[in-house]
């Protein structure tokens, strides 16, 4: 940011305000898009610690499931998959914009690439499902 | 009968006189088929012949009206009045950019970065004129026409945040710009255009907010052009590491 | 690496890789280990999830879904602070952003490889 010169010097450089991702909504999904990173990371740490706590035994993994069962926690992890399906959907959606397809000649349409991610993710996610509960 | 009127808030900067801009208010008369463009004629026209402002085709294809239309980086002469209205509509100088007199900015910065990318064919050797044109098939033009719609008109630098806060950021157009001719497959001047690029103020600086797109009214979606960008930049990279006594064309 | 040059593109190259990874992997994750274990929506008995994450591939698979959205989350966070104003301390916001994830990666292996 450019502090304004005196008068009589012509140019007048404008300030940017440090609030500027506020003045538009465009900027405001920005930001909330680029925040999610923040619970991902937050998520990624008490996942390592769960994996460590398996290791450590059945009492150590029982007491940090049974501590993720208070409120404050739950919460956290509602609002962290919120945003982690919010960053999966941009990322998507970016993925038609910035990833051309081309079958022959022609062009996949962005719509078309962007379904198929999500298809893939959904096939993915159920997979994982499977894996983890329906086998024995 | 009085003719319905809408207020425009004009920005009013006067170097040597004003330190800093001010707004100044003038009701100009609401015509559904007007122009925020039309308004600030009005006012030059009939109340203020000292209101300084560029324009030029009126129809949308020189790039020069381009202000901030409430707060959003616009043509003036794509927006229309009876979207605004009842107002007050606020114009102000095109955001990021330093202000020469009222409306009119200092391009001086975008036309430096535009040189720096070279948008113009290069080739190693010119085909004779004898030898005929350069042919293209209806794909290869697809392959960068969308990108060749950029009327310079610096819309998407107004609405990009990056090149607001590091002016040394090269900027959307600049980007878009060089893409459409490295994508031109009579083009031979990646090699030249690929060290702008990669530089941290390259490509780099960009971090997809994506108003650049939203507001470039000719669809050129220099957005997709720089993430685009990045991909071959981070393969550029990544071949250099691993093979640093290749060259690319 | 010729003057002019960045290692932008190395850690850009990681943000994407592990933005793939979290975007694939990470919600159906969170809704297991973040709502249906603890809240009891599903019962993974611990015998079960030891000998799970003792196998190699799924070790392999944990490294993947742990350390590579580290560094998608930090080239973020570097960007967010860098947007609200800390533009000037661009060098030393790189240095912290990416040593938290490479710190992070570190930590992701000696759990690992001590399970």
């Amino acid at each position: 940011m450019t502090a304004p010169r005196a008068a009589g010097s012509g140019l007048y450089y404008p300030k940017m305000s440090p609030t500027w991702w506020l003045s538009r909504p465009g900027y405001i999904r920005f930001m909330i898009r680029e925040v999610t990173s923040v619970f991902i990371a937050i998520f990624l740490v008490i996942l390592l610690i769960q994996v460590h706590k398996i290791a450590q035994g059945p009492e150590a993994y029982a007491a940090m499931v049974a501590k993720l069962r208070a409120p404050g926690w739950i919460v956290f992890h509602v609002v962290a998959l919120v945003f982690a399906l919010y960053h999966t959907v941009t990322w998507f959606m970016a993925t038609g914009v910035i990833q051309v397809v081309r079958i022959g000649d022609r062009q996949v349409p962005p719509a078309l690439v962007v379904a198929g991610n999500f298809v893939a993710w959904v096939a993915v996610s159920l997979f994982i499902l499977y894996w983890l509960l329906a086998r024995s | 009968m009085t003719e319905e009127t809408v207020t425009l808030e004009v920005t009013r900067y006067r170097p040597g006189h004003d330190s800093e801009p001010r707004t100044e208010s003038f009701a100009v008369p609401y015509r559904k088929d007007w122009v925020v463009l039309d308004a600030l004629n009005h006012i030059k026209d009939r109340m203020d012949g000292s209101l300084t402002y560029r324009w030029s085709c009126r129809m949308g294809v020189c790039g020069s009206c381009g202000m901030m239309v409430n707060g959003v980086p616009k043509l003036t002469c794509s927006a229309f009045l009876r979207d605004y209205y009842p107002g007050p509509i606020r114009v102000a100088p095109l955001a990021n950019f330093p202000v020469i007199r009222d409306l009119v900015v200092s391009l001086d910065d975008f036309l430096e970065k535009l040189r720096r990318v070279k948008p113009w064919i290069i080739r190693d050797v010119e085909k004779p004129v004898a030898e005929g044109e350069y042919r293209q098939t209806p794909a290869q033009l697809d392959a960068f026409k969308q990108f060749s719609m950029c009327i310079n008109c610096m819309l998407c630098y107004a609405a990009c945040p990056v090149y607001g806060l590091a002016p040394a950021f090269i900027g959307p157009a600049a980007i878009a710009l060089a893409y459409r001719y490295n994508l031109d497959s009579r083009d031979e001047g990646y090699r030249f255009r690929e060290p702008i690029l990669s530089e941290s103020v390259g490509v780099w600086e960009c971090t997809f907010v994506g108003e650049c797109s939203v507001v470039c009214p000719k669809g050129v979606d220099p957005a997709a052009a720089i993430q685009r960008s990045k991909v071959a930049g981070a393969k550029d990279w990544a071949m250099s590491m691993l093979m640093p006594w290749g060259g690319r064309k | 690496m010729s003057p002019g040059k960045t290692i932008e593109p190395f850690w850009w190259s990681l943000f994407s890789v592990g933005g793939v990874v979290a975007a694939f992997l990470l919600p159906v994750h969170l809704f297991l280990h973040g709502l249906a274990i603890p809240l009891g929506w599903v019962s993974l008995s611990h015998a079960r999830l030891l000998a799970l994450v003792g196998q190699p591939v799924i070790k392999l698979y944990l490294f993947v879904l742990i350390a590579l959205p580290l560094y998608h989350c930090f080239h973020r966070l570097r960007f967010i602070l860098e947007d609200i104003g800390l533009h000037g301390y661009r060098a030393l916001l790189a240095v912290l952003c990416y040593g938290s994830a490479i710190t992070g990666t570190i930590a992701t292996i000696w759990v690992l490889l001590h399970i």
